[in-house]
């Protein structure tokens, strides 16, 4: 659709909880016809490295790991999509993934380190940018 | 015609399954989905009304709805 309607996401966090959220909010907004895109910066980068989609803890009330151990569980049992579902389904319905240069070059990340089957482009403000100037919803996650 | 089976499926999943079906039907071609989870009884068609597709009718007994969408 040429007049798509946008959604850009930043995605800052690496946290289970929120890439979670950025991942139903980002899908469900292809399904209704937007086009989408995420741009992974800072901790949000650290799950764009091969097999981390899901390694983050929660936001809050971890617990050092116990909390995540148990959300999940929770999780599982409502029947909630796992992160490598969703993100499987994102980029079937065209959903763009951004992976932020500048993070790479601070947290020592080459490109080999992340899943190439997900990133779409590597790039930095200017990147985001550009993306989120025609973009109708943008979220800092 | 295209059936989609989303029942016991949470959000985002059967407005995910939906599009794919909307996306990947022929023009024309009649699209059912079956579900339980009750949001998306009424996301789907705010979906087929966004992407320009027709709403045949929305069912439901005992819980579980059953969408039909026409393709345009």
């Amino acid at each position: 659709m040429a007049d798509a309607k946008k959604m850009t996401i930043i995605l800052h966090s690496g946290d289970l909880d929120k890439v979670s959220s950025a991942l139903i909010l980002g899908t469900g907004a292809l399904s209704m016809g937007m086009n989408v895109s995420i741009y992974f910066t800072f901790f949000g980068l650290q799950r764009l490295k091969k097999g981390k989609l899901a390694a983050g803890g929660l936001s809050k009330m971890n617990f050092l790991g116990l909390g995540k151990w148990m959300m999940s569980r929770k999780m599982r049992k409502a029947r909630v999509e796992s992160l490598d579902t969703l993100m499987k389904d994102f980029k079937d319905l065209g959903g763009k993934i951004i992976a932020c240069e500048m993070t790479m070059g601070v947290m020592g990340i080459c490109k080999d380190d992340l899943d190439q089957t997900i990133v779409d482009e590597c790039g930095a403000v200017g990147t985001y940018l550009k993306e989120a100037m025609d973009s109708t919803i943008n979220l800092f996650i | 015609m295209r059936k989609v089976d989303c029942l016991g499926k949470t959000c985002p999943k059967p407005l995910i399954e939906a599009r794919k079906a909307m996306r990947d039907a022929e023009p024309g071609e009649t699209i059912e989905i079956v579900g339980d989870h009750g949001a998306s009884k009424k996301e789907i068609p705010m979906a087929v009304e966004l992407l320009g597709h027709e709403l045949l009718g929305i069912e439901e007994a005992n819980g579980v709805w059953t969408i039909r969408i026409r393709k345009k």
